[in-house]
């Protein structure tokens, strides 16, 4: 199962086993990760689980839908990495993946 | 009653009795949890019952709002198939269905809505139903064949989305509504007749100012809606969809404040240090409009979630969100923030005949209170920016497709 690193604005890490075909969000709200809150259940409608990748990991995490850009460029702490975690499906190259969550969601 | 280990008791195991256990944990609660739950399922997302779920796009893992090894994990002990029938709190314990009676050092009510019923003849007949849980949804989807005719008595959201489903799935769909216009309690005058269009251009019959007196059946089925006029609206199923009552009468027996919902404070706490109460069967402080209101969304329940959790774990409340909605309907993505209280003034951006907008309501003194977005999901987050300042806003500005929306919220 792909890991992935969570780590929390105050630095804490969570290193998590997420099954391929699952989101980036779904692994964080599924075993307790603070700092992704995803109100919307990953409907990309809330912009609640906003993430920065890690720069090593952004190209394989593929390119932001127009619905994603829209709403990711306005969260309040938006970077050139930020996605949102719902729509980074978890795939087998995904093994190893580091993101960081924001201060907040909202 | 005492106890070794420190209890709390969430009663219902909605989105925001189920969000409650996760942030409890989060905020470092060590003690139990005791999650008691009427359905015989888990916590899990509604907002899918009357969309995906109903197209048959969604499935039992991905409606569940964590699943089954979280609350392993987590320590947190789900009783299903459970209500909480009494609070004692001089005591401090709750009586369950089950006739156990269970202590709590803190207990968390999240007893949710239940659908309006609508008193008038016919309204037990078989092929009647509501919506709110899995088996509503589940007696509708198997109903919606291709060629079926549902009849939706309520403009509602939860109406308009279940006639866009019933439309996808080759049903027929008349939406039959009391008030002049579909939405009229929920969103501008824009938005109604922009979905009113939507819909009757997607084959959907929308029947406003239509007063509904009577279900009729046929060999104790539902055969059609009859309405005051005189009219008939066959149907093979009739949806009834007006509106929600909250959950608040366990907390009323308790003693506790209740005018339609359980009276709380900023951090969802009623008047007893104990008890705090959580989502839709809640009456809250909406601070960014100085007044109190109820709020059925899935947001609100998350946020009283957070609030309540904060509380008892000690941690500074949570900063106050702006209230925000969002409902799927054909391919229409609606995203809703702010309420418009007191708004006077309603601005367009964008083309309504394009199929993308947004709509700001502002009061008199120019303040954006709300904001109503169609397919536009840049003016939407802009838009509860600026709801959340209730930045003033020149309607010129906003209807400047050149301006830059976030430079208004000042």
């Amino acid at each position: 199962m792909p890991k992935i690193t969570y780590i929390e604005h105050n630095g804490t890490k969570h290193a998590i086993d997420v099954p391929v075909g699952k989101s980036v969000m779904q692994g964080a709200v599924d075993n307790g990760v603070p700092g992704i809150d995803a109100d919307c259940g990953g409907e990309c409608a809330c912009a609640t689980c906003h993430v920065f990748v890690d720069e090593a990991w952004l190209a394989k995490t593929g390119t932001p839908g127009d619905q994603e850009k829209s709403m990711v460029s306005f969260a309040a702490t938006a970077q050139p990495n930020s996605r949102l975690s719902c729509q980074i499906e978890v795939t087998p190259a995904l093994d190893g993946l580091i993101v960081r969550m924001p201060e907040a969601q909202h | 009653m005492s106890q070794a280990v420190p209890r709390i008791v969430i009663a219902g195991a909605g989105h925001a009795g189920g969000s409650a256990s996760a942030f409890l944990r989060q905020y470092g609660w060590k003690g139990e949890i005791l999650l008691v739950g009427e359905e015989a399922i888990p916590p899990y997302q509604r907002p899918p019952l009357s969309k995906a779920w109903l197209k048959g796009e969604a499935t039992a893992e991905s409606l569940a709002l964590r699943p089954v090894h979280f609350y392993e994990k987590q320590a947190i002990a789900l009783r299903l198939g459970t209500r909480v029938t009494a609070i004692d709190r001089a005591a401090k314990t709750v009586t369950l269905s089950d006739g156990e009676t269970v202590g709590y050092e803190h207990l968390i009510l999240a007893l949710g809505a239940r659908p309006r019923a609508l008193p008038i003849p016919g309204h037990d007949l078989a092929g009647v139903l509501a919506l709110r849980g899995t088996r509503d949804a589940d007696a509708l989807q198997s109903a919606l064949k291709p060629g079926a005719r549902i009849a939706i008595i309520g403009g509602g959201y939860i109406g308009l989305e279940v006639a866009a489903s019933a439309r996808a799935l080759g049903a027929g769909a008349t939406v039959i509504e009391r008030e002049s216009r579909v939405l009229a309690r929920v969103a501008g005058q824009d938005l109604s007749a922009f979905l009113a269009r939507a819909h009757a251009e997607r084959g959907v019959e929308i029947l406003c100012n239509a007063a509904v007196e009577a279900i009729t059946g046929e060999a104790g089925r539902a055969a059609g809606v009859q309405l005051k006029d005189g009219r008939v609206i066959p149907a093979d199923i009739v949806l009834v969809g007006v509106g929600a009552v909250p959950n608040e009468e366990l907390a009323r027996e308790a003693g506790l404040a209740c005018e339609n919902g359980i009276v709380v404070d900023i951090q969802a706490r009623t008047a007893d240090p104990a008890i705090c109460a959580i989502g839709d069967c809640t009456r809250r402080p909406l601070p960014l409009y100085d007044r109190m209101g109820r709020l059925e969304s899935v947001p609100n329940a998350i946020e009283q979630a957070k609030q309540a959790a904060a509380a008892i774990c000690g941690r500074s409340p949570p900063p106050a969100e702006v209230p925000w909605f969002w409902s799927d309907q054909y391919d229409l993505r609606l995203q809703m923030a702010g309420l418009a209280f007191d708004a006077v003034t309603a601005v367009v951006r964008g083309d309504p005949a394009a199929g993308s907008f947004a709509v700001f309501h502002l009061d008199a003194a120019g303040r954006a209170m709300a904001v109503e977005a169609v397919n536009a999901p840049a003016d939407f987050m802009a838009g509860r920016l600026i709801v959340s300042k209730q930045s003033v806003v020149s309607p010129e500005a906003l209807r400047d497709p050149a301006q830059d929306l976030k430079a208004l919220a000042t």
